[in-house]
């Protein structure tokens, strides 16, 4: 099944790389994403995060703030 | 805060290996950090005396200031810089939101203004934490508080404060940066003014969300350390580097009877003038340090240097752009007021405290 995976964040440079970590990821585990990146305020603050880069999973806020360890985001994934 | 929208960070590495190892190395780098501090002294005395310029001429002097300070002050801000990143990966600003919420005011923003100081977050990220603050029930004064707070009571410059001007100047500066943002938040929650935000930020309905627990470990907390210090060193090395130049200047060649008559204590008229000369200068915390330290050394009032430091860091023309975005004009004006009025108090009280 295709996963769709969100990178929330006002297009600063920490949300550049989170998306680029999460489709390198995406690559190197052979899973199928569909990457979005919002960048709409009011869309952002919808999904009830406080902090930027923010990353959704099929609908799921999975993490909010910083940039993602690859570990976890292979876990998001994979799960 | 940080203005960390600008930085790019390379990719984290996959994994933080073994904590004895890292636990090992800090220890490590901690002692030649210490070792390395106590020869800066002689070093750079050794340094400034076999310089070609004659001893005790204002160039010499300048030099001199340059040669102690630049080092000193990168290692010291290394050092709070990696202290600070530790202690911020204990906080976040979701963290942060969920302690706030529902909180009544009074409380709220004296909580608010001491989580100010040690959540993590960065410049780009004002808008969404504004909107994920108000949106999820923190009262809009308490948000101020904590929006004021953040850059007004800065961690590097209160380390440097520490280290170069000593623990009462130091605490000075947290109690009456903490105070401002408490009153300040408070007046403005007195206020009312949710009607000035801009309409759709009052459209938001989101509500605070939880975040699945990331899995954190000691060599996390200390390569969010080491992390810190790359990023920040980085970024205000230049900045740090201009201020230590001006201090330099102002220690070798600035005279110190029109100082001490233009920012001493004498001229009531200095207060004000540092607080507006400070609005339109943009530094970062860090590099108006070394200024300040040069500006007290030739006798400027205490007072006068703080409340025009505080204007530099506090208000400043990047971060009201980026909240024009969720306030309107009225409101950052009435911000601007309350915080300027607060700076102002704070200089003068102090020049009449400390005599």
């Amino acid at each position: 099944m295709v996963k769709t995976v969100k990178v929330l964040g006002p297009g600063c440079q920490r949300c550049q790389t989170t998306a680029k970590m999460v489709q390198e990821a995406a690559d190197r585990l052979g899973v199928a994403i569909t990457l979005e990146k919002v960048t709409d305020y009011a869309a952002i603050a919808g999904y009830g995060i406080a902090s930027t880069p923010g990353i959704v999973v099929d609908g799921k806020v999975v993490h909010a703030g910083g940039l993602p360890k690859a570990e976890d985001i292979g876990k998001w994934l994979s799960a | 805060m940080t203005s960390c929208c600008s930085t790019p960070s390379g990719t984290p590495a996959a994994k933080s290996g073994r904590p004895g190892l890292w636990l090992a190395a800090t220890a490590a780098a901690l002692g030649s950090w210490f070792l390395i501090y106590a020869q800066l002294e002689p070093f750079s005395r050794w340094a400034v005396a076999r310089l070609p310029v004659s001893p005790g001429s204002h160039l010499a002097e300048a030099l001199a200031f340059f040669i102690y300070d630049t080092p000193k002050v990168l290692m010291l801000l290394t050092l709070v810089v990696f202290a600070m990143g530790m202690v911020r990966s204990f906080f976040s600003p979701e963290r942060t939101r969920a302690m706030l919420a529902g909180r009544n005011e009074g409380i709220g923003n004296v909580a608010a203004a001491s989580l100010g100081i040690v959540t993590p977050f960065c410049s780009c990220s004002a808008v969404p934490l504004f909107i994920g603050f108000v949106s999820a029930g923190v009262p809009l004064g308490v948000t101020f508080s904590f929006l004021i707070a953040a850059p007004m009571v800065n961690e590097v410059a209160l380390g440097l404060l520490f280290a170069l001007l000593g623990w009462k100047v130091a605490a000075a500066y947290l109690g009456f940066g903490l105070g401002i943002a408490i009153v300040a938040g408070w007046v403005i929650g007195r206020f009312h003014l949710e009607g000035w935000l801009e309409d759709w930020v009052r459209g938001v309905r989101a509500g605070a969300i939880d975040l699945p627990a990331e899995t954190v470990t000691v060599a996390d907390r200390l390569r969010a350390g080491i992390e810190a210090v790359r990023d920040i060193v980085a970024r205000v090395g230049k900045w740090i580097i201009l201020g230590i130049a001006a201090g330099a200047l102002i220690h070798g060649y600035a005279p110190a009877e029109l100082l001490a008559s233009v920012m001493g204590r004498d001229a009531w008229w200095s207060v004000p003038a540092a607080v507006l000369i400070g609005i339109p200068m943009y530094s970062n915390a860090a590099g108006i340090v070394p200024v300040v330290e040069a500006l007290l050394g030739k006798g400027a009032a205490l007072g006068t240097v703080l409340a025009f430091m505080m204007s530099v860091i506090a208000l400043s023309a990047p971060e009201m752009i980026i909240l024009r975005k969720v306030l309107t004009m009225r409101l950052i004006a009435v911000f601007v007021g309350v915080v300027g009025a607060g700076i102002l108090a704070v200089g003068y009280l102090f020049n009449a405290l400390f005599v």
